[in-house]
Parts: C-alpha cells; structure tokens; sequence
C-alpha cells in the first residue's frame, strides 16, 4: 500500500488481512482510520464479519450407516 | 494468535492410545466426527466422489497404520487430514487430470471484489465506493440464520475453486485456527490467506445478492 490515505477499494482488498489480525500495526491503524470515516467501508466489514458467522452456522451433512460399518469392518481388519 | 491447536492435545494422544490398542469405539468416534468433511477435502483434488471415497478410506488406513508414527507435533486432526490431502493429491495426479494450480486456487482476476464497486481515476474520490454497501443489521435475524440463507452459503462454497473451498470449510465451517488449516492444506500463511479471502469474499457477494434483492426488507 502506498501513501497515507487508503481507498474504499484497498480496505476491500485486506480487510481479511484486517480480521485474521495479519497487518502490521502502521497499516491497522490506517485501516481503522478508514473505518472511522467511512460508512460504506463500516457496512462492508459487517457484512463480512457476518458471512463468517452465518457460514460458521453450516453442518456437515450425515454419512450413511453402511459407510460408517464398512470403516468399522475395515478398522477390524487392519487391527488385526 | 493462538497456537493451542498446534500440538496434540491431551485428549488427541488419549485417543491415539485407545486406537493403538483397537478400540473401535474411538475409531467410529473419529469417523463420525470426520468422515464427511475428509470427503470433502479429497473430493476437490479428484474427479468423483467414488474416488474421493476411496481416497478417505486409503486415508483412514494410512492414519490407523501410521499412528505410531503420530508423535504429537502437530493435532491429531491436522495430521488425519494431511494424510487426505496428501492421498487425494497424488490420486488427483494419477487421474490425469493435470489440474493448474489457477484451476484449484482460482484466477487473479476471480477476486470476488468487482473493480466496478469503486470510481475510476477520474472519480471525485478514485477508489470510492460507487455504491455503499447495503446495511445487513436491518434484517431479521430468523431471515440470516434461515435454512434458505444457509443453503445459498453452502451453494456458493460448492462454485468456489477447489482450494478455497477446502479453506473456507475448514476455517469457517469448522472453525479451524488459521495454522491449522495451512499445516493441514500444506500452504504458506500468505497463500491461505488470499485463498480465504477470495472465498469469503466471494461467498460474501452472493449473500448479498441474495439477502438484498427481492423481498425488501425495513
């Protein structure tokens, strides 16, 4: 990144950088700089902590029984 | 950052024991706990799910064989699925599907950022959004946490290039620290991180497609 002021455009770019906590503190700061002003910047970093929330609520289906007394089979057999 | 996961932990060498003895019961606790998402996983490197089952069964009997090998530097979960990862490559391979990396990983251009959201150089603030994003806290929370909104999320990871789907699933729906999901995929910390990236902000720009169009909400 460079000058000092960032762009709509560059938040959007690391604003996963910005949530796994990966940037450098100089360009954190920036960041929330941004933030502060701008509220479209604001709607969009919500919108993205709630897609990782929302995707957080997905399961994984279940598997089929006969799958499930294959592996215990296979298990018996490796053991043995 | 925490790196509590990046050792085995008390409850994974326990388990290790009781599998090292043949204890079928920890094994099929193992299987229900894994199973559908190592199918997952292996299903992105090959090109059927018969032979992504194949894979997590070889996978299964490459961790049962190997844990004595198991000596507890990294989870017991991400080595189980490197041991998947690491099959379903080779298997992918062998397939001759000569598979790009662009292909898995998804293109430059494929961001999920659309460059038309901002004003161009000649804008009144270049690099401006053009149109504000929408604010999601106006609607209802039974609307986001519906089934429908969940499935949309989970059709969106299913369009993901394979590589973004795996992280995004282990990151996001499993909840796997970001270490983990890099030992277990094998990928530097950037590489994940950009793989991440892309897919939330892909599965982001489908949610709101869906969640801001039609039925309006106030």
């Amino acid at each position: 990144m460079s000058g000092e002021g960032l762009t709509c455009h560059d938040v959007v770019e690391i604003v996963t950088d910005y949530l796994e906590d990966a940037l450098p503190a100089e360009d954190r700061r920036r960041v929330e700089e941004h933030l502060a002003i701008c509220e479209g910047c604001t709607a969009y970093l919500e919108q993205m902590r709630e897609t990782i929330r929302l995707t957080g609520q997905l399961t994984e289906e279940q598997i089929p029984e006969s799958q499930k007394r294959e592996l215990l089979e296979a298990f018996r057999d490796w053991m043995r | 950052m925490s790196d509590t996961h990046l050792l085995a932990s008390a409850a994974d060498l326990a388990i290790v024991e009781r599998l090292r003895a043949g204890d079928e019961t920890a094994f099929m606790m193992l299987v229900e706990q894994h199973q559908a998402s190592m199918l997952r996983i292996a299903r992105m490197y090959v090109s059927t799910h018969a032979v992504a089952e194949e894979v997590v069964q070889e996978a299964w009997l490459g961790i049962v064989r190997g844990l004595d090998r198991f000596e507890g530097r990294s989870s017991l979960r991400t080595w189980m699925y490197r041991i998947v990862a690491n099959i379903a490559k080779t298997r992918g391979r062998t397939e001759s599907r000569s598979i790009a990396f662009s292909t898995l990983a998804g293109d430059e251009a494929d961001t999920g950022v659309d460059p038309s959201w901002f004003q161009d150089a000649g804008g009144r603030f270049p690099g401006g959004w053009t149109t504000v994003p929408e604010d999601w806290s106006t609607i209802p929370e039974e609307r986001l946490v519906g089934n429908e909104t969940l499935q949309r999320i989970g059709e969106a990871i299913e369009m993901l290039p394979p590589m973004q789907a795996a992280v995004i699933r282990l990151r996001d729906v499993l909840g796997w620290s970001s270490e983990e999901v890099r030992n277990a995929l094998d990928l530097s910390e950037t590489n994940q991180r950009v793989l991440l990236h892309r897919a939330r902000s892909r599965v982001r720009r489908e949610l709101d497609a869906y969640l801001t169009s039609g039925s309006e909400t106030s």
